[in-house]
């Protein structure tokens, strides 16, 4: 296993510790700019989670299935620019670190630096960028590292052994394992993938592994923290929030809070 | 005045895909390794005699090659130019797309793929796939805008007819481009399996360079049959109408070396090099139609071909260093356009090669005299019942 050598931002720092305490990560996705989502943000907060992942809609999310396509195009259609999400992410007051999903487009056409200092504004302290692979991510990256955003790396099933060294390397914050071969959305079993890629990432780093992308449910999140250090939630999250609201979210994060504090998943 | 001297050469991207500022690969991790192993496969199949053979000869025995050449006499003396067509639609299947399309299901046969995946516009893309995995026995998924599934419906049938599942995209404004998100989302999911078949010079690399060397045929032969015609004397003017850019990228790869006027004709309301500002979506880094927060905004277009809000990145690349420009016509133009050929010629033009024939139309007072080769890039029978409805009993 390989020791990371950076020194860990808020965000790292945060997840490590819970690790240390024996907990396990849990960390829900929700959509900048639904209605209730700044409602659904605090909630989740109250409620369990370790850190929030906001993701800014962009019109041709194409890591997103069907939930979070159609909460994108919502939020879109309801005028959500990056810039109001940001605004208003000042104003939640919650003591858990906030991390941006954003595709590529929305960091390129702001500029790497002005996007990069806007966050740090905003009190984000971490970006994921699902179309910005390890070779295209230099400038972003240092960019990032400048304003003290935490810029996570997806590691995905398809790539092989000599590749992953090089993408943890560049991780910073949490390593985020790419849970099956496909896009965001639930799916009724966890797949085989899930767990495997966590195994994989253990074995070669002692940075936080959370499994994202097909989590469905707190069973799943269960099964994935039998080894990952933690999960990240989108589809399910965002389904609610779209359905039945912010109380929905919060109900949720409780439930899956419970399941994975339970000693199945933390005594592995 | 040009400071730089103009570049007189096609160029190879390095490992980073780039043409000059523009292209790259920016897909999910999950895709990275893909692309890696399919820049391996095309070069090594490109670099493979045995290939490029059992290419060339599906090219001239299945899709009819080489396109011949027709002058436009009756055309060129009513605008004073002369004009002469490069026949990519008289291709199997009706159109240049067929070239690509054969040279990618053999290799997605090479890489051991039992499934190919495609996106479509106007459906001209969609039918060469379904065509290609007929003859090669891969299973084909064609996704298309559900707006273009309604305009097309012909093609639609075609590629049923052919096997291929054509699925609707209704995502986003539901055309070209929510297509290429669908193909992709399928494609991050079946990776392993299966190929995705990319219609034009756009995408990851090496997608916008291994496409160009596939339609790269069109400009080796056009220009060696208009010297033929012309005495030795190489073209005033090249043009081609452009939507992700592959049939103009494919005549325009012949003549970079020539003193020839490189133009790609785009729709007013797709114009993205006219119009547009650097921005990175499906895969590549190129101009695009955004907004401020860059969010991708819809294309308008009565050609679903050319309705794209992106272009292929060796496009913008081309238009940044001056190589070559990037005019656009509007909607009535074109429907002018199509008719014009049709009655002068007797060549029914698809809608997107109508963009082309519209700005000749308004460019030859400018250009008297001067010789001008078109690639008529796909025949119109496809868009005759979309017109039927625009032009009705306007006919006369």
């Amino acid at each position: 296993m390989k020791i990371a050598t950076h020194s860990p931002g808020v965000l790292e720092a945060r997840l490590r510790n819970i690790r240390t305490e024996g907990r396990k990560i849990l960390v829900p996705y929700i959509t900048g700019g639904l209605t209730g989502w700044v409602d659904a943000v605090r909630g989740a907060a109250a409620n369990g989670a370790d850190a929030i992942e906001i993701g800014i809609p962009f019109s041709d999310p194409v890591m997103d299935g069907p939930i979070i396509q159609m909460a994108s195009e919502k939020a879109l259609r309801d005028g959500a620019t990056p810039n109001s999400i940001l605004h208003e992410l000042r104003t939640i007051d919650v003591a858990v670190p906030l991390i941006v999903m954003c595709y590529y487009n929305t960091v390129f056409r702001a500029g790497h630096d002005r996007f990069a200092s806007t966050l740090r504004d905003s009190g984000v302290v971490g970006a994921i960028v699902p179309d910005l692979p390890l070779e295209e991510s230099t400038q972003w990256a240092s960019a990032a590292d400048k304003s003290q955003i935490e810029t996570v790396m997806l590691a995905a099933p398809t790539a092989p052994d000599e590749r992953l060294p090089r993408v943890i390397d560049r991780a910073r914050g949490f390593v985020y394992a790419v849970g099956l071969l496909g896009v965001t959305g639930e799916r009724a079993e966890l797949a085989t993938t899930a767990v495997a890629m966590a195994t994989r990432l253990k074995k070669i780093t002692d940075m936080p592994v959370l499994v994202g992308v097909g989590i469905s449910n707190a069973e799943q999140a269960m099964q994935a923290c039998t080894v990952a250090d933690g999960v990240i939630q989108g589809a399910s999250v965002v389904r609610r929030l779209l359905e039945d609201g912010p109380d929905a979210v919060a109900t949720y994060v409780a439930q899956v809070r419970a399941a994975i504090d339970s000693p199945i998943a933390s005594n592995r | 005045m040009n400071a730089k001297p103009v570049p007189t050469e096609l160029l190879t991207p390095g490992a980073d895909g780039r043409f000059g500022d523009f292209g790259g690969r920016f897909v999910p991790e999950t895709l990275v390794p893909a692309c890696e192993e399919l820049e391996r496969a095309f070069n090594d199949a490109w670099n493979d005699s045995l290939f490029r053979s059992e290419l060339d000869d599906l090219l001239a025995e299945y899709a009819g090659r080489p396109s011949i050449l027709t002058e436009c006499h009756n055309l060129g003396a009513q605008l004073g130019i002369r004009l002469i067509l490069k026949r990519e639609d008289l291709n199997h299947t009706g159109s240049h797309k067929i070239n690509s399309v054969l040279g990618q299901a053999l290799l997605a046969k090479r890489m051991g793929k039992k499934r190919i995946i495609a996106e479509t516009g106007a459906g001209q893309h969609g039918v060469a796939s379904a065509t290609a995995a007929a003859l090669l026995g891969l299973e084909c998924k064609v996704y298309m805008g559900a707006v273009d599934v309604e305009r097309q419906s012909l093609n639609v049938f075609r590629m049923k007819l052919l096997g291929a599942t054509v699925e609707a995209a209704n995502s986003g404004s539901r055309t070209l481009k929510d297509a290429v998100n669908e193909a992709m989302r399928d494609w991050v999911a079946s990776v392993e399996t299966s190929y995705y078949c990319i219609g034009s010079v756009m995408g990851p690399h090496p997608y916008p360079f291994m496409v160009r060397q596939f339609q790269s045929v069109i400009g080796k032969e056009a220009r060696k049959q208009f010297q033929a015609l012309c005495d030795g004397a190489d073209p005033n003017v090249v043009v081609a109408c452009v939507g992700g850019g592959s049939n103009a990228m494919g005549i325009f790869s012949g003549f970079i070396d020539a003193k020839t006027r490189l133009v790609g004709v785009e729709p007013a309301g797709g114009a993205a090099v006219g119009r547009g500002t650097p921005g990175v979506v499906h895969g590549m880094k190129s101009y695009l139609m955004q907004d401020e927060y860059g969010q991708v905004q819809e294309a308008h277009s009565i050609s679903a071909g050319l309705d794209y809000p992106g272009v292929g990145p060796e496009h913008s690349y081309l238009a940044s260093v001056g190589r070559a420009e990037y005019p656009s016509v509007n909607d009535q133009e074109v429907i002018e356009g199509f008719k014009l050929l049709a009655r002068t010629e007797g060549i029914i033009p698809a809608l997107e090669c109508a963009h082309a024939v519209a700005w000749i139309a308004k460019e030859a007072p400018k250009i008297q005299g001067q010789t001008v080769l078109m690639n008529l890039s796909g025949r119109g029978d496809k868009d005759v019942a979309q017109m039927m409805t625009i032009l009705g009993d306007k006919l006369d």
